[in-house]
């Protein structure tokens, strides 16, 4: 299946991927129902429910009540995608998605729109930068945070192949289609997408391809930095963490606090079997209200941001 | 099992038990050798701290050897303070939290509904758990969609755990609440199992809305110390209180 239509020269919105995916899987397999928390326009599913309107389960703006409807939908023998802006999804059913999912270990797949700053103007409330931190510690629970278009897609179709809970964080920030040598995805497999050896970069989501874009900085001036895209953050690549920390230094970036998520996992391993110098780059906690472009500016979640960051991690290599 | 464990909640288990019983053994299509069989008749437990009157039916019900029953919230056994449905036949969700099996019970009853299977789906709720705001979520889904295949039953003992219900949020006029809701309710004597065979056993088909049976009971009925006495939310009867009360409910 090919990439989403861009929606800027170049750029794509990974929400577009999962609708045309959710489509694809839909037409083939008849278990495959949506819910929805009044998050039919902010999840793209507007042409699943003109296809299949008795397949799309609206439970209003309710989102307890979305998470466990999907637990009971799969009880019942569906596949439910449950689809809501991930601020919502996550925290205010947080205990549904521990309790009734993660712990019950049902085939439920939750999608998290609009995650990290996306919605930088309408606040912190509306931000969600902990819900790779809450939810990679539940057991059970798979954990994805795809970087483009094409991974988003691999994503959706490897949440709904396996047979389990799974939760795929997804971005409405435009991002490129980032270049492969190697197009393959795997669930709980890491993707090396720039070889190095002076200090490896371990981003996930939007931060892939500025990762991506530091280390061409940094080769520039002969500082030679592997990347390393973490998609699965719940179960985590440990070999691929591991043989991270043989660069003798590591930067994680990520859309999301810097507290307890991507930087969190990798920090935990790395401090129990190679401990090397790490710099988690993300947001602090709460952030002022501005655009998520310039929030990502303001804290350094950039090319340059990134490139800066490595060098200093090299200097502090033993 | 609650005396052996010295651990558990006697007075909503006792208060549920005749609910249970009618379900088990006079309403529900279940098959334990096929506890996963799409068409069985689902039960949820929302109150999943009276494990001990949920785990005696489904043992009585066939799904585990009632010899089990002695493990009762021992080190590694399956039977835990709140049912696992991932150790236990017949558990279809894991609940504990409160304010979780009828949102739960409803995805289940939509399941049906879309697929036009005929099989029901009964939840059984605590009244003090309605504080908990989840339910009047489903409670709105449940009416907006008509789901005629499900069943609530609210087990009104009229306690929960620190206090009684009407002193803490008070919950009356209660069937007013469901009916405003779009439910179609019943008022029983919780502990009548004619009267609780009769509202269970009315074919689904003769109404176009979700029904809510209020089961009027008490905690800790039978056990004339327990009776109606907050004290047993989650109390545990010593070697004397054990006795008088087998004596009592033989």
């Amino acid at each position: 299946m090919s990439a989403a239509a861009p929606a800027q020269a170049g750029l794509f919105d990974c929400r577009d991927s999962f609708a045309r995916t959710i489509e694809a899987l839909a037409e083939a397999d008849p278990r495959i129902v949506t819910v929805v928390s009044d998050s039919v326009g902010s999840s793209k599913l507007g042409g699943f429910r003109k296809k299949w309107p008795d397949r799309m389960v609206n439970v209003g703006i309710a989102e307890q009540t979305v998470v466990a409807v999907g637990a009971g939908l799969a009880n019942g023998g569906k596949v439910p995608f449950v689809s809501a802006a991930s601020c919502f999804l996550t925290a205010r059913a947080l205990e549904q998605i521990k309790a009734d999912i993660a712990y019950s270990n049902v085939n439920v797949k939750l999608i998290g729109q609009s995650s990290g700053v996306a919605y930088g103007e309408l606040g912190p409330t509306h931000h969600s930068i902990e819900d790779m931190a809450w939810l990679r510690l539940l057991n059970n629970l798979t954990v994805i945070v795809p970087a483009d278009p094409w991974q988003t897609e691999q994503a959706i179709r490897a949440a709904a192949a396996m047979n389990g809970p799974v939760f795929v964080r997804v971005s409405r920030m435009p991002v490129p289609a980032l270049e492969r040598s190697d197009a393959s995805f795997e669930i709980g497999k890491a993707e090396t997408l720039v070889q190095g050896d002076d200090i490896t970069i371990i981003a996930n989501g939007t931060m892939v391809h500025r990762a991506v874009a530091a280390a061409k900085i940094l080769a520039g001036e002969g500082i030679s930095a592997r990347v390393v895209n973490m998609a699965t953050i719940n179960p985590l690549d440990e070999a691929a963490i591991l043989a991270a920390a043989d660069a003798g230094a590591i930067v994680t970036v990520e859309e999301g606090s810097v507290r307890g998520g991507l930087g969190g996992a990798v920090s935990e391993l790395v401090t129990a079997n190679t401990p090397v110098p790490v710099r988690i780059m993300g947001f602090p906690g709460f952030v002022p209200t501005g655009s998520a472009d310039w929030l990502m500016d303001h804290f350094g979640l950039t090319a340059t941001g990134i490139a800066d960051a490595a060098r200093q991690t090299i200097a502090r290599k033993r | 099992m609650v005396y052996e464990a010295q651990l558990g909640h006697p007075g909503g288990d006792f208060s549920a038990a005749d609910i249970l019983s009618a379900l088990y053994f006079g309403v529900m299509r279940y098959d334990p050798s096929k506890p996963n069989d799409p068409a069985r008749d689902r039960f949820v437990m929302s109150k999943g701290h009276c494990t001990g009157v949920f785990y005696s039916v489904l043992a009585a019900a066939g799904y585990f050897p009632e010899a089990d029953l002695s493990t009762y919230m021992q080190p590694l056994s399956r039977l835990n303070g709140h049912p696992n449905r991932n150790y236990l036949p017949g558990v279809e969700t894991n609940t504990g939290p409160l304010g979780h099996g009828l949102p739960v019970a409803l995805g289940i009853a939509i399941a049906g509904q879309i697929d036009n299977a005929d099989f029901r789906t009964f939840v059984l709720t605590g009244d003090g758990e309605l504080q908990e705001g989840s339910n009047w979520e489903a409670a709105l889904t449940a009416g907006h969609r008509k789901l005629r295949n499900l069943t609530l039953i609210i087990d009104r003992n009229r306690l929960q755990q620190g206090a009684r219900t009407e002193e803490t949020a008070s919950l009356d006029p209660l069937d007013d609440k469901w009916r405003a809701f779009g439910w179609h309710v019943e008022m029983i004597d919780g502990h009548d199992h004619a009267q609780l065979l009769d509202v269970l056993s009315v074919d689904p088909a003769t109404r176009d809305k979700p029904l809510c049976i209020i089961a009027n009971t008490f905690k800790g009925k039978g056990v004339s110390f327990m009776h109606d006495n907050v004290a047993w939310h989650h109390g545990v009867p010593n070697k004397e209180q054990y006795e008088q009360a087998m004596a009592e409910l033989v």
